[in-house]
């Protein structure tokens, strides 16, 4: 650190600065008493109370972790089919265009995915004559209740799209480097390969799916296009209700809450990290212990 | 493992245990495997021995059912197991990683095959604890595979492959993963943990010296066909082609033609040599037709003085030494620029001065030390 130049540590410092003095203000001024964000009015936890007085708030903020943990969990089921399917099922006709299809909502613009979800559950809508008044069948009925209006549902089909595919990406490149021997080895010892998908594949790749749970959930959390097309009234996520509310004039309620994000987010990664770490180290020592303890 | 033949000839069974008939395995236009045709009699330990490519890891995919063959038949005891799926067949696999499941502790391990056939619980323990000891590991039962080191983690491979007993036992390149010392040493403990269970084995190997030492028989694979089968012996002093011959063990290799045909020898023209090979039985062929002879290094000596005999044998000039312990290979260059090579044992020599760099040396052979080759 000492033989550092001292250009290079300047450069470092206010690479520092540009990334975290914005966020240390913001945790700062939400212990700040005043109404004014940028006021200094004395030390206070005022604006934490208001923030879990606020019952939109409250509503917004559970709505959007309900929305994550079902999109996230729906997004590792379809995601690691369609991943498996890439990478195990060999050259099949049409492979590129699934693992194009696939891949697509990462790289397509989520202006441009919102959008085209929002006419096509317009187009359901009064396809399926939702808003008509005679009677329905029973199918459309079922589509009217999920699709009738846009809320949570159709939120979640968005966030799953998107997640879908960062999940497929992380499972198809585990499996790809996972060696093929282990699910022909069970499927020798009289495992249906149905069976071996579940107690071998998956306990295998538990981590990818694991981290790809986490992702998907983060990015539903925090996503605000896709949602600002697909939500409707009476469903206002997190995000949604900061975006209103910044742009009515900030307040240190705004900032209660983000920091309450920024906490809650780093304890989750520090603690598993720490579990991460611990595990490694287990593994090391059990290690060090079989080679040198071998007969 | 008690085998219960249908038919009454058990003898005939016995011989015939695995049949493969006119197996083809094409991938596209390629032929992995030829038209290959092999029985093996219950409880041999067989060897497929090719290099990369050679189509013996294919056929032992098609015995575990992992491939379907493009043709041909696979009987084992009578049973035509062709069209098995790789679970049903009682074939079980020690595959060349090993594929322990890294998830499941040893005793889980040699246990999934069991349980897959949903036998009572004690039985299944009674038989991994019998596994266990017959591989020696009983100490390290609830151990992760990664906690293993790779000589320990082969061994419960092969407990794993013969939980189920087995009526043939497919061995993938089974000590490809440990380094040469270990190999050494486990190439007997596992001829000898096979041969107490009693199971019927086929491995593949690309290696010649483990396929001798563990194998009771070996086919030679090249490109997808088998090039000669038969006991290590046979197939090292009795190659039936050129590739045999240069593929096991290393050896000199003179192209000639058939000059002295008789019952009682045979003399072959050599221009490599600029003189005449005498072998000392007859062959089956016109004369004057193309013919190889393989002279291995051992059986070619070294001397100072020219002999009176006015075959086998060639003058040259030592072209490079490797001094290997026991004894040195000479490399000797003749006129013509051919090499010969020679084993020297390094007794050879005796009081006098060993041939150097340069020396002037005339090596020869005897009348019975090659095989002559027609392919």
């Amino acid at each position: 650190m000492n033989k550092m130049p001292l250009s290079n540590r300047l450069f470092m410092v206010m690479g520092y600065f540009f990334l975290y003095v914005p966020i240390a203000s913001l945790v700062i001024f939400s212990f700040n008493e005043s109404r004014l964000v940028t006021v200094w009015g004395g030390f206070s936890f005022k604006w934490y109370g208001e923030m879990f007085r606020n019952d939109d708030l409250l509503h917004a903020a559970g709505l959007s972790f309900k929305i994550a943990f079902l999109s996230a969990t729906l997004a590792v089921v379809l995601g690691t089919l369609a991943g498996f399917v890439l990478a195990r099922f060999g050259r099949f006709k049409g492979q590129s265009l699934f693992a194009g299809l696939t891949s697509a909502p990462m790289v397509m613009p989520e202006v441009i995915v919102g959008l085209s979800m929002l006419l096509l559950f317009v187009s359901l809508q009064s396809g399926l004559g939702c808003s008509s008044d005679e009677p329905l069948g029973l199918l459309s009925r079922m589509g009217c209740w999920a699709f009738g209006e846009r809320g949570m549902i159709t939120i979640w089909i968005g966030h799953t799209t998107l997640c879908m595919a960062y999940v497929a990406v992380l499972v198809q490149s585990r499996l790809k480097e996972l060696d093929r021997s282990l699910e022909d080895a069970a499927m020798d010892l009289g495992c249906h390969p149905f069976k071996v998908f579940f107690i071998i594949t998956i306990p295998v790749i538990a981590p990818a799916l694991v981290s790809g749970w986490l992702l998907s959930f983060t990015l539903s959390l925090d996503d605000y296009v896709l949602t600002a097309f697909l939500s409707g009234p009476g469903s206002t996520t997190m995000p949604q209700w900061i975006f209103s509310s910044v742009r009515i004039g900030p307040t240190p309620e705004v900032n209660a809450l983000a920091t309450v994000v920024i906490v809650v987010v780093t304890l989750f990664v520090v603690v598993s990290n720490r579990l991460m770490l611990s595990a490694q180290a287990k593994r090391d020592k059990a290690m060090q212990a079989a080679f040198s303890g071998k007969s | 493992m008690a085998v219960t033949p249908s038919s009454a000839d058990a003898g005939e069974s016995k011989k015939n245990y695995l049949e493969i008939k006119g197996v083809t395995k094409k991938f596209g236009d390629f032929y992995a495997v030829d038209d290959v045709d092999l029985v093996i009699p219950k409880n041999e330990i067989f060897a497929l021995l090719g290099s990369s490519g050679s189509g013996k890891s294919t056929l032992l995919r098609m015995l575990a059912g992992m491939e379907k063959p493009t043709e041909g038949r696979i009987i084992l005891e009578g049973q035509d197991i062709t069209d098995l799926q790789p679970y049903v067949r009682p074939v079980n696999m020690m595959f060349q990683s090993y594929a322990l499941f890294p998830h499941m502790t040893v005793e889980q391990n040699i246990a999934f095959g069991l349980k897959q056939d949903k036998l009572p619980r004690d039985e299944i323990a009674d038989r991994v604890g019998k596994m266990l000891d017959l591989v020696q590991m009983k100490k390290y039962a609830r151990r992760k595979p990664h906690q293993l080191s790779g000589g320990q983690q082969q061994r419960v491979a092969l407990a794993r492959s013969l939980a189920k007993r087995p009526k043939l036992l497919l061995l993938d390149e089974p000590l490809g993963a440990l380094d040469k010392k270990l190999r050494v040493q486990t190439q007997f403990e596992l001829v000898n943990v096979i041969e107490t269970v009693g199971v019927t084995c086929i491995m593949v190997t690309h290696d010649q010296e483990e396929a001798m030492t563990m194998a009771s028989r070996i086919a030679i694979m090249s490109e997808g066909k088998l090039m000669q089968v038969g006991g290590p012996r046979e197939i090292y002093e009795y190659p039936n082609c050129r590739f045999t011959a240069e593929f096991i063990g290393s050896t000199n290799i003179f192209e000639g033609r058939l000059a002295v045909d008789e019952p009682d020898h045979i003399v072959i023209e050599s221009q490599d040599l600029g003189r005449g090979i005498y072998v000392d039985h007859g062959i089956t062929g016109p004369k004057g037709m193309n013919v190889w002879y393989s002279v291995r290094p051992e059986d070619v000596t070294l001397c100072r003085d020219k002999p009176d005999s006015q075959h086998n044998w060639v003058e040259g000039k030592v072209h490079d030494i490797a001094y290997l312990g026991s004894h040195s290979v000479y490399h000797i260059k003749l006129a013509s620029g051919r090499v010969v090579m020679a084993n020297v044992p390094t007794s050879h020599w005796g009081e006098a001065k060993p041939a150097t760099w340069g020396d002037d040396i005339v090596a020869k052979w005897g009348n019975n030390a090659g095989a002559v080759l027609t392919s």
